[in-house]
């Protein structure tokens, strides 16, 4: 089967339809990513869970047809960690946001790292709160400017990928918007790795961070994502990290995937402890 | 009945809550609660459950409430500080009608508090600490056996309103060891299933609850703590939202009858009634016997229901003794509630302590003395 021309539309609400993205959002885009790669992997729709929190991105949860569960703000990992070593059994799909995933759910993510639970967390980074109307989030650059940082942000911004990996995450990429077929097979890859697997996913928000730092409309935005990162392989990302390359300023942000291990899954050995016992 | 044996209060929790058909916990360490999560972290995997030790509180009713809807019954137990973080997700499991049992042994507040020393002052915090409108079960034991009981309850609750349901007792009862002797068999309350093609998660009368899928069970819905309509997709209609919000309360206060107990001990001749719950019970209990030695006739009215409160007994009470004596370890939590029930029908007369001591009788006894008319 072509990729390319997979129809999607049959894991939408059609019901739920309009949605609530603005005009130039690319969070639509990565949806259509990781349900072309759901359709790839022909995963039976009555078997995936949607884990979501709360904000932008977090409400496409209501617009897929599978088991979905929009949650707390930030608290979307704890959730998937309970229905999944309730039901192992199922593909457990975690949609947070940036200022959702990294700033009030920042613990619940890194502890899920951690665990190496089987989820597959997908992190929609427009680097601003967009539900709330464009304040400051932990992944704005130092000196953008949000309706909560007017002379620009006086804050760092995390690295979600390095986070992640310093947490102990066993597959970590980094995929964009303005590449929706490379995405579409990170998501893949993400579905079938059997640990924590985690995708910062550039996406945009015209509409504020864009508006704000004049930075154009949706296409403008999703173009400059092209300038702002470069494809690498893990070992090329490692050292790019390292050295701190590129233009010091602003270094360019690795993509692809970043990071890959193996662990042993958490509901597994919980399991095998079911079985064997205390020695 | 099983073998009699010293049980300490946490530890019977734990095996009522295995007993009703728990299996999976997930929780956070915390004085004087933690019994709860070693007990039930040493017996569950043999059980094929599930213990998890969760980052913080927050995630660990996170993970019961995603374990619920995997179709598992589930539990966490906490203390003041950990029950004050578990309010957002009392509040998500109160409005998506998810069954969970969160257990709370109180110690002294505010904050951090005392933390290894008893107190009844989460009593108005279990009823409305979270943000919102909404019913809930809050049921408070006062022995080692009756934490067993009430926790075999309180899943029974939970799976019968589709609900959150509190269990809530002080760090006396919880490290209290007892003899006691536990049933063979626990009621044991299976989780209704929904039948047929279609499914609308929240399509039922008022007053009542619709049945809960699993995930991974066939049903494909969606959950949210937004307003939601039937299909449980979210809305702000306000027909919709006022449906919702009316049920949401309505399910759990039109069964009352059901839900609601008060214990009354030595109620048929009182002149006078202490009102009293969980620890402070026993106290109250000793009192009575005591004041009655003295020839003054006094009852105990013992709520097993903080929540919802048994207005009716205090009510129909009110109508026949002089007053009533509220003992309790807050600044007066009950004392409000006991106020409201009896509309000015009686005297009420305080019986307060909040040092991290367990109140004793002699206390009550001297309240007795002081304050009440009968007495003198």
């Amino acid at each position: 089967m072509e990729v390319g021309t997979l129809d999607v539309r049959r894991y939408l609400r059609r019901e739920m339809m309009p949605h609530l993205l603005c005009p130039g959002c690319g969070h639509g885009i990565v949806l259509q990513a990781l349900l072309r790669a759901v359709a790839s992997l022909e995963l039976d729709p009555d078997r995936v869970a949607v884990v979501a929190g709360i904000g932008c991105s977090s409400r496409l949860a209501g617009y897929v047809d599978f088991c979905t569960l929009h949650a707390t703000h930030g608290r979307a990992p704890a959730f998937a960690t309970g229905l999944k070593l309730a039901r192992p059994e199922l593909t457990v799909i975690v949609i947070t946001g940036d200022g959702d995933g990294l700033a009030i759910g920042g613990n619940h993510l890194i502890h899920a790292a951690r665990r190496n639970i089987d989820l597959l967390c997908l992190l929609f980074n427009n680097a601003v709160y967009g539900m709330t109307g464009g304040q400051v989030a932990p992944t704005t650059p130092q000196g953008s400017r949000a309706t909560t940082a007017p002379l620009g942000n006086p804050e760092p911004p995390f690295d979600a990928c390095r986070l992640m990996i310093a947490a102990g995450a066993t597959f970590v990429a980094r995929g964009l918007a303005y590449e929706p077929l490379t995405l579409q097979h990170l998501c893949m890859e993400g579905l079938r790795h059997p640990g924590f697997a985690f995708i910062d996913v550039l996406t945009d928000c015209p509409e504020f961070f864009g508006r704000y730092n004049r930075l154009g409309r949706g296409p403008e935005m999703l173009l400059s994502q092209k300038r702002r990162t470069t494809a690498v392989g893990p070992l090329l990302a490692q050292k790019a990290a390292l050295d701190g390359a590129e233009v010091a300023t602003t270094p360019a942000l690795p993509t692809g995937v970043l990071h890959r291990e193996t662990r042993p899954e958490f509901a597994r050995v919980l399991l095998a402890q079911q079985r064997e016992g205390f020695p | 009945m099983s073998e009699p044996r010293l049980l300490p209060g946490n530890e019977a929790c734990a095996l009522g809550a295995l007993a009703a058909g728990c299996r999976f916990y997930a929780g956070y360490p915390i004085t004087p609660s933690s019994e709860i999560a070693e007990t039930m972290a040493e017996l569950l995997p043999a059980l094929g459950g599930v213990f998890v030790q969760m980052e913080d509180e927050i995630a660990s009713l996170a993970a019961c409430l995603g374990a619920a809807l995997g179709g598992m019954k589930a539990m966490t137990a906490t203390s003041g500080p950990g029950f004050s973080l578990m309010q957002e997700h009392i509040g998500f499991a109160a409005m998506a009608e998810l069954p969970c049992v969160i257990v709370d042994v109180m110690r002294g507040g505010p904050s951090t508090g005392l933390p290894t020393l008893p107190s009844q002052a989460d009593m108005q915090q279990a009823r409305w600490g979270t943000h919102g409108d909404h019913s809930i079960i809050v049921l408070a034991p006062a022995s080692v056996r009756e934490v067993y009981d009430l926790t075999v309850r309180a899943f029974a609750y939970a799976e019968r309103f589709r609900a959150p349901v509190i269990v809530l007792y002080d760090a006396v009862v919880g490290h209290l060891r007892e003899r006691v002797e536990l049933p063979e068999q626990a009621e044991v309350v299976p989780r209704p299933r929904p039948g047929g093609p279609s499914y609308r998660p929240y399509a039922a009368a008022d007053g009542q609850v619709a049945p809960l899928a699993a995930f991974g069970d066939g049903y494909r819905f969606h959950v949210t703590g937004l307003a939601h309509d039937e299909r449980g997709f979210p809305t702000q209609d306000p027909a919709a939202v006022a449906a919702l919000q009316r049920r949401l309360q309505r399910k759990i206060e039109d069964h009352r009858g059901e839900i609601v107990r008060c214990e009354q001990v030595f109620m048929e001749d009182a002149e006078v009634a202490v009102v009293a719950f969980g620890i402070a019970a026993r106290a109250a209990r000793e009192a009575i016997r005591q004041a009655r030695q003295q020839g003054v006739r006094v009852g105990l009215l013992r709520p097993l229901t903080l929540w919802p409160f048994p207005d009716e007994v205090l009510w129909a009470t009110a109508a026949r003794v002089r007053a009533l004596v509220v003992a309790e370890m807050n600044l007066g939590q009950m004392l409000r509630e006991v106020e409201r029930a009896v509309r000015g029908r009686t005297e009420v007369v305080a019986c307060l302590k909040a040092d991290g001591e367990p109140l004793q009788p002699e206390e009550i006894l001297q309240a007795l003395e002081a304050e009440v008319p009968a007495w003198r």
